[in-house]
């Protein structure tokens, strides 16, 4: 870029870095055959009776906006959803907003509680968009790396380790893009101390909530003392298979969230109409379509998972969300060069664990949110590559 | 019926065809497991038969026909719809046989190489039971979708290659 052209842009905004992802997806994109764990997002199309209801809301007119925080009847549907599922309790009228997925929740959640310096403890490996929404919202993001030993899960040593004076809250997201890491009640007790001792916000991403397998997702919520710090946010995406839709939303305290949906009014408006029209159907009569996808995710995690064992990649059994992470650092060789070697000499799309954060070099991230067919035939090949690449 | 043992009827019924090892991988249980839990549901006679669901549209060579019978029957004392039920079953060209409720008692269907076939079956063979009162017939044109497998699927996954 030229000295011109770069004065134009905000100094801030500059210190983004464009997404690791980014170099994989152009690579892959160009080559024909190629099967693809790198998908963040379910294989199935959306239930037939949520499009339905979308058709329906155009053809009876719905094509306005609708109130800043979303349709009342949704926010009541979420609230008691919410409830129902999670053992969770916020007020439908104050307590949640409808956002354009979980991302601008995320976004929405910075710009709302972060001054300039404040910092923001980011568990890693995750999700590639939350320092950059630290950044843009003028904070400092502090990656804290979780790692093997701890099945990737945040410990309380670790939580401490990493708070400073100028730290403002934590962001968490359980089960884990990219590790699959699931945490249990007791577990995040013991970090929810911490956070309470420190007085720091928690920004917790449950996005994947409802794919949990062995065991019920707790939410940190949950935890007497920690609804008043928590910012919950979750959505519609991975669990009713509604990624294109773009419905997520957001709860928490009031006094944040009236925050929020000041930023969110100006900004945005509000979450589109038909999504939200989908997504009320979705809750009410999408329960026996989400536990099919659920089982069916369960048993493709069992197949993949023993299928690297086997293969001599060594990789936990995820509590949840649809990624394995095995190590790769068997085959000697680094993330990038492992994901772009597979993609080159076998045509299976991975995406490389340092993508999510340092912690995460020496794994790769594969999805298996694609048919059962794909991933026989995934690891054959990345069986053959691994053997022709181990000595 | 214990939780495994349906995981695996509900793989089975999607296909049948699956490796035995991924199947065991799948419910995680070993493949002698399963083996053992197949044989078994084979003989309790609740896994009958693996079968294919063909196109036969696209299967060029074999033509044939077939009709949905909506059949009226007198049901018999002690023995009620089944006894009429196994005498039409019975005949090979016939397919399936239901019990229905509402306007007619039984649904049959059945396959011919033409339309005469399967009229002369109807008038020759199924008319004249004697608890048979009366049939209406009708051909089908075109399958769509047919035991939850869609005829023309859209293969496309439509998805971007990597996200995050």
């Amino acid at each position: 870029m030229s000295q011109v052209q770069s004065d134009y842009v905000s100094k801030n905004a500059s210190k983004l870095k464009p997404s690791g992802i980014r170099k994989f997806f152009d690579l892959a994109s160009q080559m024909e055959n190629v099967i693809s764990l790198g998908v963040g997002e379910p294989d199935f199309v959306t239930p037939w009776n949520v499009c339905e209801a979308g058709y329906a809301s155009l053809e009876n007119g719905y094509t306005a906006y609708t109130p800043n925080a979303g349709l009342l009847e949704l926010r009541e549907g979420i609230s008691s959803y919410l409830n129902e599922q999670f053992s969770l309790s916020y007020d439908a009228k104050s307590e949640i907003i409808c956002t354009v997925g979980a991302s601008q929740a995320i976004d929405l959640a910075f710009r709302s509680i972060l001054d300039t310096g404040d910092e923001v403890i980011i568990v890693e490996p995750g999700f590639v968009a939350y320092s950059p929404a630290v950044t843009l919202a003028g904070g400092t993001p502090v990656p804290l790396e979780t790692v093997e030993e701890d099945e990737f899960k945040l410990t309380s040593e670790k939580l401490k380790s990493a708070i400073t004076d100028k730290t403002k809250a934590v962001l968490i997201c359980f089960p884990s893009n990219p590790t699959g890491a699931t945490m249990t009640e007791e577990e995040l007790e013991d970090v929810a101390q911490v956070i309470k001792d420190h007085d720091l916000l928690v920004l917790s991403d449950e996005i994947y909530a409802e794919l949990t397998y062995d065991q019920t997702h707790y939410s940190i919520a949950r935890i007497p003392g920690m609804r008043e710090r928590t910012i919950l946010i979750s959505g519609f995406s991975k669990a009713f298979a509604m990624t294109g839709w773009r419905l997520g939303y957001v709860t928490g305290p009031e006094e944040i969230l009236s925050v929020m949906l000041t930023i969110h009014q100006y900004t945005m408006m509000c979450a589109p109409t038909i999504a939200q029209h989908g997504a009320l159907e979705a809750l009410r009569n999408g329960r026996e379509d989400l536990e099919r996808m659920k089982r069916s995710y369960r048993q493709r995690r069992n197949f993949i998972v023993k299928s690297f064992n086997r293969m001599g990649l060594s990789c936990r059994m995820p509590g949840g969300a649809f990624y394995a992470f095995p190590s790769i650092q068997s085959t000697g060789m680094s993330s990038d060069e492992f994901a772009e070697k597979l993609l080159h000499e076998e045509r299976v799309a991975v995406v490389p664990g340092h993508v999510f954060g340092e912690g995460g070099e020496g794994y790769v991230r594969c999805s298996y949110a694609t048919s059962l067919e794909s991933l026989q035939e995934a690891v054959k090949r990345i069986e053959r590559f691994v053997n022709k690449n181990t000595e | 019926m214990n939780e495994k043992e349906i995981e695996i009827l509900e793989i089975l019924e999607d296909n049948a065809r699956i490796p035995l090892d991924v199947l065991a991988d799948m419910v995680d249980l070993s493949e002698e497991e399963v083996e053992k839990t197949i044989t078994s549901l084979e003989e309790q006679n609740i896994i009958l038969n693996y079968s294919s669901v063909i196109n036969w549209d696209k299967a060029a060579g074999k033509d044939g026909v077939v009709a949905m019978i909506d059949v009226k029957v007198t049901p018999k004392r002690e023995v009620g719809f089944d006894d009429v039920a196994e005498r039409i079953y019975r005949f090979p060209e016939v397919k399936t046989v239901y019990l229905m409720s509402g306007a007619y008692d039984l649904s049959v269907q059945i396959e011919g190489k033409t339309m005469k076939e399967v009229a002369f079956f109807v008038s020759n063979k199924l008319s004249t039971l004697d608890s048979v009162l009366s049939t209406t017939t009708h051909f089908l044109l075109k399958k769509y979708k047919h035991d939850g497998v869609i005829f023309e699927p859209e293969q496309k996954d439509k998805r971007i290659v990597v996200s995050p």
